[in-house]
């Protein structure tokens, strides 16, 4: 177990690395020079170069990949060239959002797409299993956008249910909290559901033609514990691993439903980043979805240990 | 199901498809419906001048925020008044939505298909490589995961920032994040094929690599790849829509789909029309694409049909 882990922790290092390089590269490759962008128009030759050295960038590349690389280890992560903050303190404040409407809506996702798969592949062929696959493949190609404004029209505009747009913190009690982050939660869950959907259907259906499911059956097992306890419980392990995967998914619909509900999130932070050109933002908002991305992944493939007993690492 | 049909062909005792599956491709419920309205759609969009549109980027402030339906008259760049109906209503600027998503197809499929070719053309001659050189291997696979690793839409996002946004930018920063996914299932695709027996006998016999790879290899990496193109035709529109849409795609005059849903954004409570005639197209676009995938994939590719296959 403990060599497991080791090794895992190994493999996971040249993976951050490279996202590393690439994020790196990313703002070197930008046409211009960023340290008269970051000493703006009224700038003089001699500030440029000042802040050109001040930011090791009259260094060689791979110099300067070890500077910025240290910076970040230290989460040092720049400043910001148009909200003119750190980013990490830029970050910080828009992280409560993302993180609140990512957890929603995982939770969401999970508590409607796998009851659905399991009940699609105990009846597969019936008139719930084709009703899945169909909303999924509709799930997979109703772009997040349309669906959020469908939403927004439907629930907000011509019933008046939920509030139409904007967030509010947690702090500033829990019933409006929830009641902003209903519908984004919905729009962002459906590509989820149908990824998490398929993918039960498909390992349950597969569980339940092993010999245990057969067995329990054979001795009178109420059929809801047959389903749940016996077929269920073997497929943990593809469904957590597509709930890891899915997240890639998940942040780039993040950036598009902040977008539609003007949440001030992470997500709002890129777009607006990138409109400015405010390439240190950009780069470290990258990094840390990315970073997240893997961590999140490497923990998923550590509770393999957990979820199935029979592995043994 | 006629045993006696013609295409049986029965080879040594291995058992064949009932049908060849070019039959079966064309059989598919999924590949029919698909199909069709991809072709539709095409042909709405490459024929949009002679189907009743006015210039997609024509502003009339006498028509701004007209409702579907309305008729009226449309100034043209030369000054003479054509009568013209609004089958889709006007935007603030007074152009014509139907002609504007009419028009807007020709970037939707122009980027999906470039996308997806880019994507499977690039992708598979690193996979070949990695999957068959096996010093390559590890070193190209360790990149393409950190790659992976980078979410796509982010990517392609801070792409396009750093150059121009012009339609060839946004097919390249569409394409760069896809290029792994690709690499990877031709690499796994690879792995398994040069195990099989024609290519050990391929090798035996002293067939150079290039023609063991072009003779014996490629054709084996081709259904599977196919499938995997209409997944990524089908992504690479939702995400050119999705960067026209956030307003860091083409520039906000060029008609695309996503461009008209971000003009109609500002106004939607009083307009709802101009976000969602668009985004119905756009829906549409990319469920015929998904179910013709779906359809290969059922019918082409039996061993890969599970959807966690998917480009994620």
């Amino acid at each position: 177990m403990f060599r497991f882990l080791i090794q895992r922790l190994l493999a996971t290092i040249p993976v951050l690395l490279v996202v590393a390089v690439a994020v790196f590269l990313l703002l070197r490759l930008t046409p211009g020079d960023p340290a008269a962008v970051i000493a703006g128009d009224s700038a003089t030759t001699e500030q440029i170069e000042q802040i050109r050295a001040g930011l090791g960038l009259d260094k060689p590349i791979p110099v300067q990949f070890g500077i910025w690389f240290s910076r970040v280890l230290r989460g040092d992560l720049g400043e910001s060239f148009f909200f003119k903050k750190t980013v990490t303190e830029l970050i910080a404040q828009r992280l409560e959002p993302t993180v609140a409407l990512a957890t929603c809506t995982i939770i969401l996702a999970v508590v409607i797409a796998v009851p659905l798969g399991v009940l699609a592949a105990w009846r597969h062929g019936g008139w719930l299993d084709r009703a899945l696959m169909g909303f999924s493949t509709l799930g997979f190609s109703i772009p997040v956008f349309v669906l959020g404004y469908l939403l927004i029209y439907l629930v907000s505009l011509k019933l008046g249910w939920l509030p139409v747009q904007g967030y509010r913190r947690i702090s500033e009690g829990f019933v409006p909290f929830i009641r902003h982050l209903i519908l984004p939660s919905i729009t962002l869950s459906v590509v989820y559901i149908a990824i998490i959907a398929r993918v039960t259907r498909a390992a349950v259906s597969e569980a339940l033609t092993e010999d245990f499911v057969r067995t329990a059956r054979a001795k009178g097992l109420p059929e809801s514990r047959v389903l749940i306890s016996h077929a269920l419980a073997n497929c943990a392990v593809p469904i957590v691993t597509i709930i890891g995967i899915g997240l890639a998914v998940l942040i780039g619909g993040v950036v598009i439903t902040e977008s539609v509900y003007s949440i001030p999130g992470l997500g709002r932070l890129t777009v607006d980043a990138v409109l400015a050109r405010d390439f240190p933002t950009i780069q470290a908002v990258i990094l840390l979805f990315s970073v997240a991305y893997v961590l999140i992944n490497l923990l998923i493939d550590l509770s393999y240990v957990f979820f199935d007993p029979r592995i043994r690492y | 199901m006629d045993a006696l049909a013609p295409e049986m062909e029965v080879e040594a005792g291995i058992p064949m498809p009932r049908h060849s599956a070019w039959h079966r491709v064309r059989k598919n419920l999924g590949v029919r419906m698909g199909g069709i309205v991809l072709l539709l759609l095409a042909i709405a969009s490459i024929l949009a001048p002679w189907l009743g549109t006015v210039d997609p980027t024509l502003l009339d402030p006498t028509n701004r925020d007209l409702l579907p339906g309305a008729s009226g008259e449309i100034m043209q760049l030369t000054g003479e008044s054509l009568p013209h109906t609004f089958w889709m209503g006007t935007d603030s600027y007074g152009r014509d939505i139907y002609s504007r998503v009419l028009y807007g197809g020709r970037i939707s499929l122009v980027v999906g298909i470039t996308v997806a070719a880019l994507s499977l053309a690039i992708g598979l001659v690193i996979g070949l490589a990695a999957g068959y050189v096996r010093w390559l291997d590890s070193v190209v696979m360790r990149i393409m995961d950190g790659m992976m690793a980078i979410p796509g839409i982010l990517l392609a996002i801070a792409l396009v920032s750093l150059w121009h946004a012009s339609l060839l930018t946004v097919i390249v920063a569409i394409t760069i994040p896809d290029i792994p996914r690709v690499t990877r299932l031709v690499r796994s695709l690879v792995l398994s094929i040069r195990e099989e027996p024609y290519v050990e006998a391929a090798v035996s016999v002293g067939t150079p690599t290039f023609k063991l790879l072009y003779r014996h290899v490629l054709p084996n990496t081709l259904a599977p790849l196919i499938v995997q193109g209409t997944y990524l035709c089908a992504l690479a529109i939702l995400v050119e829509a999705g960067l026209s849409f956030l307003g860091v795609g083409l520039p906000a005059d060029v008609p695309t789909w996503g461009n008209i849903m971000a003009e109609g954004r500002l106004q939607f409570n009083q307009y709802p029309h101009n976000v969602f005639f668009p985004g119905i197209f756009l829906a549409l676009t990319v469920l015929a694409v998904n179910m013709l995938g779906d359809g290969l994939r059922d019918t082409l590719d039996p061993r890969f049909n599970k959807r966690g296959d998917r480009p994620a």
